[in-house]
């Protein structure tokens, strides 16, 4: 069996279905983002944010410095729902 | 592709209710179909929603909609040939006040006539055994309808989309509308930051930017936009909030992804607020609202917040119809609901613009109501 080249561990993708998606014309990082999940488990983009904005200049002819990185939401790093109720205002 | 220099409609919004309009037209074989998104498809209110699929409603004309939208999303995997991630754990709506529950049990009547059999109860017991371990000793009743439920927005957005485009319409992404010309009494144009498109037919799904869409053909629309936020945690097991657990009057709605990530929200006093800005407040607030109503979720950790406009009219009811500018259609102000009612919409417009009679009488629902002093008055909103 070959092996699978998981670009986003958190949710499992593959370097395969992110070139599918930009083929298809999904290629900005927030479209592939809500297509693939990329981004959004745990690591909220830590570890695959780079590699895709890699794939995405190579597929678009532009460089990195043109792709849009896409949004970073708060609270950055995953926080207990317990600690975080202590901050309720009601 | 290029940009396209003509079109027969063109729809104005790229999130669910265009997305689906621009299916259902090209389905009933209408060609020249031109969909524009000022950013990219699902980026606006859709890929922000709460992603709730509800037919308990309090009107008549909102749970014979609604019913349609369940019937839709229950054939529309393998209608669009794409996942929408649909998970039909039921509403379980709680009543905290004696006139919100007296409104329930008068709703269930309306949905009884529909053909939309909710369960109504007072039983904490019967809650817990569709919630387990919900904490809701100070509610007093509940209803639950177990064809409600939840879907995936961008997955949704994006099949409507796949498919749409497959049978010929064309999307143009980071297109913005900068203007609508009109000759006589008839839309004749859009014009737009990639160029102009000459056209019979404009449909605004503008969503919260559909007042300034409208405004650029002399149309006045009441619409407000109004900033709603939400959360989602880590992926967990399943069951640990099997249905979408809602209350108005707790202001709160809890739902897990089949995935396994849990999302909620709570809604803000009613005031005008515009923008994507998440506050502090709000990540707490339902943070605390989670730990009260689930308390063994305390360990579940919030990876992400972020907010969303809904697009408010007047009544909270849609605007469905043609304008006084001839050729100039909306299907705006769903109010929060137009995740849910979208797919209806994309086949009452298409229905509309084919010069056919949809299932619902939408004259009702016209944009003119406002000025008569007419409202649809739902109970069953935020």
């Amino acid at each position: 069996m070959a092996k699978a080249n998981i670009v986003c561990r958190c949710e499992e993708v593959e370097m395969k279905e992110i070139r599918e998606w930009i083929a298809r014309g999904y290629d900005t990082f927030d479209e592939l983002k809500r297509e693939l999940r990329i981004g959004m488990g745990p690591c909220q983009g830590r570890g695959c944010r780079d590699i895709i904005i890699r794939e995405i200049a190579k597929a678009t002819g532009k460089t990195i410095a043109e792709i849009d990185p896409g949004t970073m939401r708060p609270p950055v790093k995953p926080i207990k729902i317990s600690l975080l109720a202590e901050d309720a205002e009601r | 592709m290029d940009f396209p220099k003509t079109a027969d409609i063109v729809i104005i919004g790229g999130g669910i209710v265009g997305t689906a309009t621009a299916y259902y037209l090209a389905k009933s074989g209408r060609k020249n179909v031109v969909l524009l998104e000022k950013n990219t498809v699902c980026s606006g209110s859709t890929g922000r929603c709460g992603a709730g699929i509800r037919a308990q409603w309090g009107l008549e004309l909102n749970c014979r909609m609604a019913l349609r939208c369940i019937e839709t999303f229950e054939h529309l995997d393998e209608e669009l040939g794409h996942p929408t991630g649909l998970n039909q754990g039921g509403y379980l709506m709680v009543a905290y006040q004696e006139h919100e529950w007296a409104q329930f049990q008068k709703n269930v009547q309306v949905q009884r006539k529909c053909g939309i059999n909710a369960e109504v109860f007072t039983d904490v017991k019967r809650a817990q055994e569709i919630c387990p371990g919900l904490q809701v000793d100070d509610a007093i009743g509940f209803t639950f309808y177990q064809r409600d439920g939840h879907a995936d927005p961008f997955l949704t957005t994006f099949a409507f989309r796949e498919e749409a485009t497959r049978l010929g319409v064309q999307f143009c992404k980071f297109t913005e509308v900068t203007g609508l010309k009109v000759k006589g009494d008839h839309i004749t144009a859009v014009e737009t930051n990639k160029g102009t498109i000459e056209c019979e037919n404009v449909i605004n799904c503008g969503g919260a930017w559909a007042q300034e869409v409208a405004r650029m053909a002399g149309i006045i629309l009441p619409n407000w936009a109004e900033r709603h936020e939400a959360i989602i945690t880590e992926p967990v097991e399943p069951g640990v909030c099997p249905p979408m657990l809602m209350s108005f009057s707790g202001n709160y709605y809890i739902q897990q992804r089949p995935h396994g990530s849990i999302i909620a929200g709570e809604s803000p006093a009613h005031d005008v607020m515009t923008g994507y800005t998440s506050r502090v407040e709000s990540i707490a607030n339902v943070a605390k609202i989670i730990l009260k109503l689930l308390p063994r979720a305390k360990n579940i950790r919030i990876v992400r917040q972020w907010a969303g406009l809904y697009d408010m009219t007047p009544d909270a009811a849609p605007i469905l119809g043609e304008t006084d500018v001839k050729g100039f259609w909306h299907a705006t102000g769903f109010s929060g609901h137009g995740f849910m009612l979208g797919p209806v919409a994309g086949q009452i417009m298409t229905d509309l613009l084919n010069g056919q009679k949809p299932f619902i009488d939408t004259t009702i629902m016209d944009y003119h109501r406002f000025e008569r002093g007419e409202k649809i008055v739902e109970p069953m909103v935020v």
